[in-house]
């Protein structure tokens, strides 16, 4: 068996008494795409914050390519290649579309600690950034503030920085979440065009989505993984239609 | 889906982007009304060179408050800290060159910042606000208790400040030399911090400010930066001490107070934080309201300034330059959408 892309061991986080992840055991392999679904408070935005080092684990062991990476820190982890994207839009609101994306682009490629060159003079870095923009269909709004931009078109901007990241793993917390369902197309195209060998992990509510999209999913519930398995194997899985998918067919 | 041979640098945000840190027309103006205050107003060259002294300073605590968004009530710290420098190395007759005693004031307080910075950053919020007034109230009771160098509440005074290169009096009571000395000063302070905020440094910086949250997933050493950019508003604001010491020739513990980091925030909110020239519209919109005020109730003038900045902080969060900012934009016919 290949060495995974990522993997979780045992991985444990309390928030006091409650169990926000419990023993997960996690592959995310290379080129993977793959969904984590759950009902609300399951445990999934808790897991991609253990897998980016937002918040470190109780107990447990995570694994990049077969390093330990549980102690390495969060800007550390986004250098060796992980990006994620928020479920709410955490974006640099009083700045232009393209100011975004550069800031990204620039921390990814080592510009950053530059002093005393303008930063319009980093063209490779302007450029990159306008390319990632046109791919996703922001080229028109690259000099609008985001505090002016519609909520889809800023889900936009969040899958943009990411991707100025150039991630071998890709962290999606509900991508497609308050975007109009005209342009959600633009985002899962903007998925669906990712280099094969990058490695995708996707949450979402939406079941079309989640079954067009993924591979391979992992079910959450309360915590724990519930159920792992080809889109197959879940959508035929009783327990699991009566613990989560049931509930779409009530509401 | 590009076309191809469409280079993006042609689009209008990269040519902003581009272009942003270019001079613009209106850009001279501060400096010609500076040198021509000099040439008008000869009597009151003390008051000009006090003037400029807070700009400078005010634009030490633009750094951090306006682009880095470190909220901090203690600049004044770091001001006390290059002014005692200059004070005590002059009076104990050790170093009194006016140009190299600058840099030693910046080095020194550039320490102070980079020392409480790292520990003062870990923290922020209202925690952050109490640490950094409480760095400047312990440096100003440890230069009260240190009297024997500090000179205590009197203070240092008729520091011998050596001639400027050899040749130009620092004269206290018609202060030419002072005034010149700190308009070139101010300006080569003014290009380094305006140089760094159009840089990706300074980039990121206000990506910090806008969200921290966000600058830690894009990899970006968010503590480092924060206590690089607090260590160089220290020197800046040290340089602004020393100054003041040089041209007053005396150092007191007001360098140290509440007072003065307070007025200078006062100075940066009025004009408009986060936007370079802020600190100088705020410094003169201070000084000429204060005057005014001060002519109508001599008792309660600072009644007035207080309900000013009440309106403000109310309507019109970023400032006169703002006001003019959001004026200027309904002026102009809106951009077109490319």
């Amino acid at each position: 068996m290949t060495v995974p892309l990522l993997e979780t061991r045992a991985l444990c986080r309390n928030f006091g008494a409650l169990a926000a992840a419990r023993d997960v055991d996690f592959r995310l392999e290379a080129g993977a795409r793959h969904a984590l679904i759950g009902p609300n408070g399951a445990g999934k935005t808790t897991f991609i914050n253990l897998l980016t080092g937002v918040i470190p684990p109780t107990s447990g062991a995570i694994l990049m390519k077969g390093r330990e990476i549980t102690k390495v820190g969060q800007a550390q982890r986004v250098k060796l290649g992980i990006a994620r994207t928020f479920q709410i839009n955490r974006l640099f609101r009083r700045l232009s579309v393209l100011e975004n994306v550069y800031i990204a682009v620039a921390e990814r490629v080592g510009a950053a600690p530059s002093m005393f060159r303008p930063a319009g003079a980093r063209g490779d870095v302007v450029e990159e950034a306008m390319q990632l923009l046109a791919t996703l269909k922001l080229t028109a709004d690259a000099g609008r503030r985001i505090s002016e931009l519609p909520y889809g078109r800023q889900r936009l901007v969040e899958l943009a920085i990411a991707l100025g990241l150039r991630p071998q793993i890709l962290l999606l917390d509900e991508p497609a979440a308050g975007v109009p369902s005209a342009e959600s197309h633009i985002i899962l195209d903007a998925i669906d065009s990712l280099p094969r060998d990058i490695g995708v992990l996707i949450i979402d509510h939406d079941m079309d989505l989640v079954f067009r999209f993924a591979e391979r999913i992992t079910v959450m519930v309360s915590g724990a993984v519930f159920a792992t398995g080809s889109p197959r194997e879940i959508g035929a899985d009783e327990n699991v239609r009566a613990v989560y998918l049931g509930r779409a067919g009530h509401g | 889906m590009t076309p191809s041979g469409v280079r993006w640098a042609d689009h209008p945000a990269a040519v902003a982007l581009a272009g942003r840190h270019r001079l613009r027309a209106w850009e001279p103006i501060p400096w010609v009304l500076a040198l021509a205050f000099y040439f008008v107003f000869p009597k009151y060259l003390g008051f000009g060179t006090e003037l400029l002294i807070t700009i400078l300073f005010a634009i030490s605590l633009d750094l951090v408050l306006g682009y880095a968004g470190i909220v901090t009530l203690g600049q004044a710290a770091f001001f006390g800290a290059g002014a005692y420098t200059v004070g005590m190395l002059a009076k104990r007759g050790i170093w009194n060159e006016p140009i190299t005693g600058l840099v030693l004031a910046a080095l020194v307080a550039a320490a102070v910042g980079l020392g409480s910075g790292l520990v003062l950053l870990r923290t922020g919020g209202l925690t952050l606000l109490m640490l950094t007034l409480c760095t400047m109230a312990l440096l100003e009771e440890a230069a009260n208790l240190a009297h024997e160098y500090t000179g205590g509440f009197d203070g240092l005074d008729s520091l011998p400040i050596a001639p400027l290169f050899g040749v130009f009096e620092f004269n206290p009571l018609y202060p030419k030399t002072q005034y010149l000395y700190v308009v070139a000063v101010l300006f080569v302070c003014f290009v380094f911090v305006r140089t760094l905020v159009y840089s990706p440094f300074g980039q990121s910086l206000t990506g910090i400010r806008e969200n921290t949250l966000r600058m830690h997933a894009v990899g970006a050493p968010v503590r480092g930066r924060l206590v690089l950019c607090y260590t160089l508003s220290a020197a800046i604001a040290g340089v602004a001490g020393g100054i003041w010491a040089q041209a007053n020739a005396y150092v007191n513990l007001g360098t140290l107070g509440l007072d003065r980091a307070a007025t200078v925030l006062i100075i940066l909110v009025l004009g408009g934080y986060g936007r370079l020239y802020g600190a100088f519209v705020g410094a003169v919109a201070y000084v000429a309201l204060s005057h005014f005020l001060s002519k109508i109730y001599p008792t309660a003038w600072q009644l007035g300034l207080g309900l000013l900045l009440v309106v403000i902080a109310l309507f019109a969060r970023n400032g006169i330059l703002g006001i003019i900012e959001a004026a200027a934009r309904r002026l102009r016919p809106p951009r077109a959408a490319s």
